[in-house]
């Protein structure tokens, strides 16, 4: 099989370029150009920078494989960065990963290994596709390393992109991982693994966004649920759901700790209270993407409302028009808009959305 | 893994396999001619001889004396030298104007920025849809402060030879210098510096299947030039630092060898770009020759095939054994439509459009075949693969 590796340059992707190599597949190395580095632009991060891309370039000299840089430096602005731009300025937590995962690598970069006679394209993700014999549906399956598990960022995959995504390291271990690269004396094997939003620099994702949009990043009112105004803040786009650190609150709330409740973007407001303001019992969610099919009646689900939330059983239903309705048994603490809402069936991806409100 | 059918490289305006005869210099300057041409002793004056006959060998390919060639390190030092060192030597005559045409190679492109950037005004000409600049348009901009005028015989993507000895004449009406920087044109056509009329000329062993390192300006004997490059008085104190005997030795061996099968040379390789070109033409729908039908040089063919992404193209070709280029190898990997096809008005889809195949000593009637064969398939496959993602 003629297959197209995503190489980030990172241990993960070398890995499992590594491993379809090994298995005697003709292997394509495809490293994604992002943004215009050339210049040592310092208003993006260190995803796929000039390093990184001479790391994938490195690994697949040494692996014996054709590889190439695509420019998807447009691809990405519109589908991800301008994306999580917009969400933070409308006081959303954006999810860039699992837009580039369904966005750009199993859109854009699988049109494109398709154009070169790829028959799939390979990612170093920690998860796996399993294909369903008695219904011929793909589905999307938790990573064995529960630890490293990537299946949460993969739930916009559609069964078109299912059936042609390979996941090698689904069945493997990070130091299992690791130890291959060594032993394969891959140059990337003790590389560190990356960050969570790879083009933010320094992890600024506040200043990264103020400098995109400024309109956006003006300050406004820190109020408690009643309307009164306890402070100032510097932008919307600065907090997140559940935040309690950053309020600038001082000693004025000294009785009990405040989080942050929710954002109003429109008065340019951020509610703050105690803890017990943030419980949800009800999540929806818009954009669904259903793996094992869009259900006609309520399924018993877990549900995850961010990456390291542990799943939690509740009741899951179709509204119809991309939209879910998860109730949980119990309250969950800060669900933060924006951010998606996966739903599990034991450890498999039923399907997932887009969290709206809760 | 699938063995590949076979391997055609068609990216010889990139960079050119060595000839054997070239290998077997350089080697044989590695081993014997260590040392240094400036020394007084025996070792010094042999690896002085060899650079004496690499001159020589230069001078003979564009009919000029051996006093007037500099070596360098290739095409970009030659560019950077002969814009730089001409344009402060004028300075103080209060010439601080600089005229490039908008195809230009980086290497000139960004020079004239560097110097733009402490403060020297500049103008760049513009090319019509084939690529040519129109003396009017030089006339047009140049003036008494004028110091050099630099535009390149053969452009690199397209091909396209400038009405240089033209250019020339304008430029020196107004008391300017008039540089042409020749990469994509020596050895592959005649290029006589005296018939272009010329007072700097920029060459590139490597792009005429001599080594890379190794290249040289041209300089009209009694043209005052700032050294660039300061230090020892190699070169006739022109240019400092110590030779790279070996490099300079196999662009001597490239220069004979071009020199004794040009003519030729340039007959077989016309024939072969019109035999591909009228093969793709005639099996790629929405095929368009860039360049055409002004003159070029015979090697380069730039077709923009409508609908279809370059780099996609170029990257199924390579995975068919088959090495052609988007635009320059110095470009690659930028998202920006070539500047010099743009220069031309072609509109951004069409410039995203093309590929450059560059053909050379080693490619053959069998090679062209092949890759028309392989095209229309190719092309036809990746506008599928569009259509269907657009909708």
């Amino acid at each position: 099989m003629r297959i197209a590796v995503a190489m980030s340059g990172g241990v993960d992707s070398s890995v499992a370029a590594a491993l379809l190599a090994a298995q005697g597949h003709e292997v394509i190395g495809l490293s994604m150009r992002l943004y215009d580095a050339s210049d040592g632009d310092r208003t993006f991060g260190r995803c796929c920078t000039l390093d990184d891309l001479n790391d994938a370039r490195r690994v697949a000299a040494a692996l014996r494989i054709p590889h190439y840089v695509l420019n998807l430096e447009r691809q990405f602005d519109e589908a991800v960065v301008s994306n999580f731009v917009r969400e933070y300025a409308s006081g959303r937590t954006p999810l860039p990963c699992a837009r580039c995962n369904t966005e750009l690598k199993f859109q854009t970069l699988l049109d494109r290994a398709r154009a070169f006679g790829a028959d799939a394209v390979a990612t170093g993700h920690y998860a796996r596709v399993v294909r369903d014999p008695s219904t011929g549906r793909y589905r999307l399956q938790r990573g064995a390393d529960r630890a490293k598990d990537q299946s949460y960022f993969l739930f916009g995959l559609t069964q078109a992109q299912l059936a042609q995504a390979l996941f090698p390291l689904g069945d493997r271990d990070k130091q299992d991982v690791r130890r291959y690269a060594r032993r394969a004396g891959l140059p990337v094997a003790d590389k560190p693994d990356s960050q969570e939003i790879c083009f933010v620099p320094d992890d600024d994702y506040a200043a990264f966004v103020a400098r995109r949009a400024p309109e956006a990043a003006q300050g406004g009112a820190i109020v408690d649920a009643k309307g009164r105004v306890l402070g100032r803040h510097a932008g919307i786009h600065r907090f997140t759901i559940g935040q309690r650190k950053g309020l600038g609150l001082g000693s004025a709330s000294s009785e009990s700790p405040l989080y942050v409740l929710a954002l109003r973007p429109a008065e340019r407001q951020v509610v703050v209270g105690p803890r017990a303001g943030l419980e949800r019992t009800t999540v929806t969610a818009s954009g669904a993407n259903w793996i094992d099919g869009e259900p006609d009646r309520p399924l018993r689900i877990t549900a995850q409302i961010r990456s390291r939330h542990p799943a939690a059983p509740g009741t899951a239903r179709s509204l119809g028009g991309g939209r879910i309705e998860v109730r949980f048994d119990a309250p969950q603490l800060a669900v933060t808009p924006g951010q998606a809402l996966v739903l599990y069936d034991q450890d498999f991806v039923v399907g997932g959305g887009w969290i709206e409100s809760a | 893994m699938k063995r590949l059918p076979m391997r055609v490289y068609f990216d010889y305006n990139a960079t050119t396999p060595l000839l054997p005869e070239v290998v077997e210099a350089v080697a044989g300057a590695l081993r014997e001619e260590f040392g240094n041409p400036s020394s007084v002793h025996a070792f010094g004056q042999r690896a002085k001889a060899a650079l004496d006959a690499a001159r020589s060998s230069v001078a003979a390919l564009l009919n000029a004396d051996p006093s007037e060639i500099v070596f360098t390190s290739g095409g970009t030092e030659s560019d950077n030298f002969a814009i730089r060192g001409a344009a402060e030597a004028l300075e103080a005559a209060g010439r601080r104007h600089l005229i490039a045409s908008a195809i230009e190679h980086e290497a000139v492109l960004n020079t004239c920025k560097a110097l733009a950037r402490r403060g020297w005004r500049t103008s760049l000409l513009p090319v019509d849809r084939t690529g040519i600049v129109d003396p009017d348009r030089l006339r047009a901009v140049i003036d008494r402060e004028t110091a050099v005028v630099s535009v390149m015989h053969a452009n690199n993507e397209i091909g396209t030879i400038q009405p240089i000895a033209e250019l020339a004449v304008i430029a020196h009406e107004h008391g300017a210098l008039m540089h042409t920087d020749a990469v994509q044109s020596v050895g592959k056509i005649p290029v006589d510096v005296r018939a272009l009329g010329v007072d700097l000329l920029s060459l590139s062993a490597h792009k005429f299947n001599g080594p890379k390192g190794a290249g040289a300006v041209w300089i009209r004997r009694g043209t005052r030039m700032l050294p660039f490059m300061t230090g020892g008085k190699q070169e006739r104190n022109r240019r400092a630092g110590t030779e790279n005997v070996p490099a300079i030795v196999g662009l001597g061996v490239a220069a004979r060898a071009a020199a004794a099968k040009l003519e030729a040379e340039a007959q077989r390789l016309a024939a072969l770009r019109d035999r591909f070109e009228r093969a793709v033409l005639e099996r790629v729908p929405d095929a368009f020759v860039n360049g055409a039908p002004s003159p070029r040089v015979p090697n380069t063919s730039n077709i923009s095939f409508d609908r279809v992404e370059a780099e996609s193209l170029l990257i199924a070709l390579d995975l068919e054994g088959v090495a052609v280029s988007t635009g320059s190898a110095c470009s690659s990997g930028t998202l920006e439509p070539s500047h010099v096809l743009r220069a031309m008005g072609l509109p951004p889809h069409r410039a995203q459009s093309s590929l450059r195949f560059s053909f050379g000593v080693y490619s053959t009637e069998e090679d062209v075949d092949y890759v028309a064969a392989l095209l229309p398939g190719l092309v036809d496959k990746l506008r599928r693969l569009t259509r269907k993602a657009a909708v």
